[in-house]
């Protein structure tokens, strides 16, 4: 059953702009090689921590949410775990709510930053492309 | 004289009226909780970070869950802390 998830991990602060975004694609390849479908990705860019983690203080946060296989899931945490940079990681299922949430932040969200983007993500589209990005 | 100052006494006027609590997430419609959304839960924790009760909040059993769910995947992903001291 294809079901949406959101998926949100923390870099180490260490990484450079060039390593940041090739762990990203590392993560957007795992996905799509498992026929993951990208619905919206969002880099937070760098965060302070309410707690240090590994001695760390900050972190690059990047939200990814796709549709997927449920199987998808314990393949792409396994990476997460092997991963060395990653300080934290989340996969949680959305439900109708959230997806409507998510659909409806995002189109306020895009008409403050860029008025040229996509006004309303279609709600309940399959084939929506990648909005963002 | 004495009759009237025995009236007040006998109907003693409201100090506090109590007003009635209600689930906000009821009242305004939300249906989903945001992990992600730090500032708004950080109504739903005292100082020290700690989840705040039913009976002090008013929010519904239902919403209660929900709260108590986004409160712990945003401690997890450091957005708001385990113990804090003066959060407030």
């Amino acid at each position: 059953m294809v079901n949406q998830y959101e998926t949100v991990f923390i870099m180490t602060p260490v990484l450079s702009d060039q390593q940041i975004k090739e762990t990203v694609k590392k993560y957007q390849k795992i996905l799509s090689d498992n026929n993951a479908e990208i619905v919206f990705e969002h880099n937070w860019g760098m965060r302070k921590l309410a707690y240090p983690i590994q001695k760390k203080t900050t972190g690059f946060y990047y939200l990814i949410e796709f549709k997927a296989e449920g199987s998808v899931i314990a393949k792409l945490e396994t990476y997460y775990k092997r991963d060395e940079t990653l300080l934290r990681f989340l996969t949680v299922a959305l439900d109708k709510h959230a997806i409507a949430y998510n659909e409806k932040k995002r189109a306020n969200g895009l008409k403050g930053q860029q008025a040229k983007k996509e006004q309303k993500p279609e709600v309940n589209n399959v084939e929506s492309k990648n909005e963002e990005e | 004289m004495a009759n009237e100052s025995e009236i007040k006494y006998l109907t003693p006027v409201a100090v506090n009226t109590e007003r009635k609590k209600y689930c906000r997430f009821k009242k305004s419609g939300i249906k989903y909780i945001d992990y992600k959304d730090a500032d708004f839960l950080l109504k739903f924790v005292n100082e020290q970070g700690k989840i705040l009760p039913r009976r002090l909040t008013g929010t519904s059993n239902k919403y209660q869950k929900k709260v108590a769910q986004a409160v712990k995947r945003a401690r997890h992903l450091a957005l708001m802390p385990y113990v804090a001291d003066l959060l407030k």
